[in-house]
């Protein structure tokens, strides 16, 4: 079914003012009926505000300007009246509990009862025709901890058909989720565009943007401005998305570097990790790898491949168990037992999850940025305040992190700010080796280019880099030498002169030959 | 003394150079508390007719309160930290009977007793502090079962009450610094020596710390409020010092105790890599084992550091009553809590300080003091705290949640 002509849903001259802020302003976007309709900005642009605005989390009244939704005018007041009019939002993190089932997060708040008592058969019946129509294929008994976030994903979708979806809005659908899961669901999000059902996607990957969208809205700096008609003669590519969402042309998305490379500074050599829990199950299984001086090494991989795991094991053991192999480091082996032991030594390790696992998000930005070697501004172990301040102000300054000054909290900052501070953190404890995992996830477009030249500085420093990204044009953009991983082994080393994207993928998805388990 | 660290922290953490109502805005939270104990100062000043300021009743609410306020400050850390302790309570009637025992039955000198029993709790701290670190058990079950245990063992060995302790022991809490300097009029001369140290030192490091500041190209805040602050805590100090001098004892030998370890432990916390650990430790546990910090360690630290202020606690409070009773220390544990969270600690670690809880704690005894010279009944007294309590969080988290939008 094609989209029609008429609107579901107009937002006319909506302005949104926080203290002292012009989060949006005079954004009017209109969604016609049956379209996959993609909003698309930096982070910070107003994207997430605008659509908080719409589902009621900003009631009514705390913003100029009008909704009309199916030819009405809207006033919502909270999440449930916009519910009921079928307006659903999928939030970035999933909003679903843990310990229940399927079925009863299906139905969480809209219980199938009879006579106040909830009706089981009924409830996982009705799961499991939902669950269908998701193309999910579990047990609505089973736990939600126990399956994955992509399932987990579906789930919210199942739970918003339930609530007779008319008009469903996805912010950041794909970002957690393996490409596996995210052509599934963009399988779905068109499936049920066919059936009838609005959507509204709000995506940093613009590939998928460009895959699935009828109608792209760009927002930049709280303002709507311009919307792409995907299917129109001159098809949209990524870089004209991109030079909307930055309002300038970004002719090289990865600066020029020219690396000078050194003698090798770490190595590791028949590295085998054992899963934490499973100790039967190998996660990383007999890997070799070399960094040198002023390099940056790529690693490669589908989620599951064990990247992360062979980065976290190397840290200082703070992942996995029954760990064997060697570490050496400028060719003498050191034996690492502890992260203290791993930062002592020079390795760094920059998570992919900067909030979970990098940041004090309470805490101001020079003590997050201390806090990796404190000994090495104090004595006695007594701290030296005034030089933590100077030199957390030395990091302000030269990586550019955008804030009044270095006793802001760090949750305060932005994405890409807040990797900043991650990345002034480990190179204040001064390692010879940086393992950066996922340093530009979830930045915006912008602000990837400062921690691609902060990278490249990096290397000219000596320092061996070690870049994990799920993006292969990140990698094949930054990286000299690309190693790929498939179910916990290193399956290919690539020149980057030699990589191409299909090339990698190949090497990422090779099968294990029987035997070697 | 203690209001020198404060101020000196709350100027760290500000640096906002611009306009008044802008500072003040910022600092609305460090502020606030003091606000709220003054207006309570104040309001029972009136209500009891003037009772609440005499000299004998500021030392003796000093005394009175010495016990929370020395509990406040392992309470604090053991909050940032993520974790709580119940026990503190019956780990203070269990090392009190001990103490008393020690001397009576055993006949160590006092001051030895004292030195062991502060031990004492150390070794308690350190067995809490091995089940939560080390073995993983929550804080809430092993102080749980710590506050059930050392009870018992408090009454099996205390029986109902050790009595007759020595004229020195008891001094410890009851008796003041002695009248070695004279007087100046009708004051005691050594009390207003000490408030003149304090005075002092306050200004020196005020002006120090800003001069640090600025010679760093640092923002300080806007040199009026600086000015002011430093008038309002000198003057606080000094009719404090004014109020101790007049009493009949001079400046309570607690008051020292108390004011060395919120000295001691305000630079603890904010200045020393343990105490940046505790912090980084409850903010974001993840996050502090990805950087190096020997969470395990730290955390048995702070129950080490917990048990031996309770058992100081101990022997302040035995040495208070005179004698070792085996129900002594119910719903201490309580009242250190309370000060902690009053003071602005959060309830989800990662945030407080040992000055917001010493308010906190000062709260809690200008309640009871002022309640009890108005003779309210001791069921309403409770009632009043525990509103106080409520009030004071919900203050905190609504104002947070302003900040944030």
């Amino acid at each position: 079914m094609s989209p029609e002509t008429t609107p579901i849903l107009e937002m006319r001259g909506i302005t949104k003012t926080f203290p002292g802020v012009k989060a949006l302003q005079d954004v009017t976007i209109s969604v016609r009926r049956g379209e996959v309709h993609a909003i698309c900005g930096e982070n910070g642009a107003g994207k997430s505000t605008l659509m908080k605005v719409l589902s009621g989390v900003y009631p009514h009244g705390s913003y100029e300007g009008d909704i009309v939704f199916e030819g009405r005018a809207c006033s919502f007041k909270n999440i449930r009246d916009s519910e009921e009019r079928g307006i659903v939002i999928i939030h970035q993190e999933l909003a679903l509990s843990p310990y229940l089932s399927i079925a009863e997060n299906i139905f969480l708040g809209n219980e199938r009862v009879r006579r106040g008592v909830i009706d089981w058969t009924e409830t996982n019946k009705q799961a499991s025709l939902l669950l269908a129509r998701v193309g999910l294929a579990e047990n609505p008994d089973t736990k939600i901890m126990d399956i994955g976030v992509g399932k987990q994903q579906l789930v919210e979708i199942a739970k918003a058909i339930s609530k007779r979806v008319k008009l469903l809005i996805l912010d950041e659908p794909t970002a957690a989720l393996n490409d596996d899961d995210s052509a599934h669901l963009l399988d779905l999000i068109r499936h049920l565009r066919s059936q009838g059902i609005t959507c509204i996607i709000i995506s940093h990957k613009l590939n998928e943007i460009a895959a699935i969208a009828d109608t792209t809205t760009i927002i930049r700096d709280g303002m709507s401005v311009e919307t792409l008609d995907m299917h129109g003669i001159e098809p949209v590519s990524e870089d004209r998305i991109i030079r909307g969402m930055v309002g300038r042309d970004l002719a090289h998305r990865f600066p020029e570097h020219t690396p000078v490379i050194g003698d090798e500074v770490l190595r590791i050599e028949r590295w085998t990790v054992h899963h934490p829990i499973d100790r039967t199950r190998v996660v990383v299984d007999n890997a070799h790898m070399t960094v040198n001086s002023g390099e940056i090494v790529g690693i490669a991989g589908l989620m599951g491949a064990g990247r992360t795991e062979l980065a976290m094991s190397m840290f200082g053991r703070s992942y996995g168990t029954n760990i064997s192999g060697r570490i050496l480091l400028r060719g003498k082996e050191i034996r690492i037992r502890s992260v203290r032991d791993a930062i002592e030594n020079g390795i760094a390790y920059a998570t992919e999850d900067r909030k979970r696992y990098g940041l004090n998000l309470i805490e101001d930005i020079k003590r997050n940025i201390s806090s990796a070697k404190l000994d090495r501004i104090s004595r006695f172990g007594v701290v030296d305040g005034a030089q933590e301040i100077t030199r957390a102000d030395g990091y302000r300054r030269d990586m550019n992190i955008k804030s009044e000054s270095v006793d802001v909290p760090s949750g305060k900052l932005s994405g890409g700010n807040q990797q900043k501070v991650v990345l002034s953190k480990w190179l204040f404890a001064e390692p010879e080796v940086l393992i950066l995992d996922e340093p530009t996830r979830g930045i915006d477009v912008g602000a990837k280019y400062e921690i691609y030249e902060i990278i490249n500085t990096l290397a000219d420093a000596g320092k061996a880099v070690v870049v994990i990204s799920s993006e292969l044009p990140e990698l094949l953009g930054i990286c000299d030498r690309i190693y790929a991983m498939s179910q916990g082994r290193i399956t290919g080393e690539i020149p980057r002169a030699e990589a191409t994207q299909e090339g990698l993928m190949r090497y990422m998805t090779m099968e294990k030959s029987g035997a070697s388990r | 003394m203690s209001a020198s660290t404060t101020q000196r922290r709350a100027q760290k953490s500000a640096r906002s150079q611009g306009s008044m109502r802008n500072y003040l805005s910022h600092n609305l939270r460090e502020y606030g508390m003091m606000a709220a104990l003054a207006v309570i100062v104040i309001l029972f000043q009136f209500l009891t007719d003037g009772k609440l300021l005499y000299p004998d009743n500021v030392a003796a609410l000093i005394q009175q309160n010495a016990y929370v306020l020395i509990l406040a400050i392992g309470m604090v850390m053991v909050i940032v930290a993520g974790h709580i302790d119940l026990s503190v309570g019956s780990v203070v009637a269990f090392v009190g009977g001990a103490c008393a025992l020690m001397i009576t039955d055993y006949n160590i000198p006092w001051l030895l007793a004292v030195v062991l029993a502060v031990l004492l709790g150390g070794v308690i701290g350190a067995w809490q502090g091995f089940w939560v670190a080390y073995v993983g058990i929550p804080a809430f079950i092993v102080t749980l079962a710590g506050m059930l245990l050392f009870r018992g063992l408090a009454i099996v060995i205390v029986g109902t009450t050790v009595a007759g302790l020595p004229e020195g022991f008891n001094g410890i809490s009851n008796n003041s610094l002695p009248n070695s300097l004279g007087f100046v009029g009708q004051l005691d001369a050594l009390t207003l020596l000490i408030g003149g140290i304090a005075i002092a030192g306050l200004v020196v490091s005020q002006f120090r710390t800003r001069a640090a500041l600025i010679r760093n190209d640092l923002k300080v805040e806007p040199f009026v409020a600086f000015l002011i602050k430093i008038v309002v805590a000198g003057g606080i100090i000094g009719y404090i010092t004014y109020l101790l001098a007049k009493s009949s004892g001079g400046t309570p030998i607690v008051l020292i105790i108390v004011a060395v370890l919120v000295l001691l432990y305000s630079f603890l916390m904010a200045n020393t890599v343990f105490g940046r650990n505790i912090y980084a430790i409850g903010g974001n546990l993840s996050a502090a084992v990805l950087s190096g910090v020997n969470t395990k360690k730290v955390n048995f630290m702070i129950f080490v550091n917990m048990g031996l202020l309770t058992g100081l606690a101990a022997v302040v409070n035995t040495s208070r009553a005179g004698a070792a009773v085996a129900a002594a220390g119910q719903n201490y544990e309580l009242d250190a809590i309370a000060s902690a969270f009053i003071g602005g600690t959060a309830v989800t670690g990662g945030i407080g300080k040992v000055s917001g809880a010493m308010i906190g704690a000062f709260i809690m005894g200008v309640l009871n003091m002022g309640l009890s010279i108005m003779n309210v009944d001791p069921a309403w007294q409770q009632t009043i705290k525990g509103l106080v309590l409520l009030v004071a969080v919900a203050f905190d988290i609504v104002n947070k949640r302003k900040a944030k939008s």
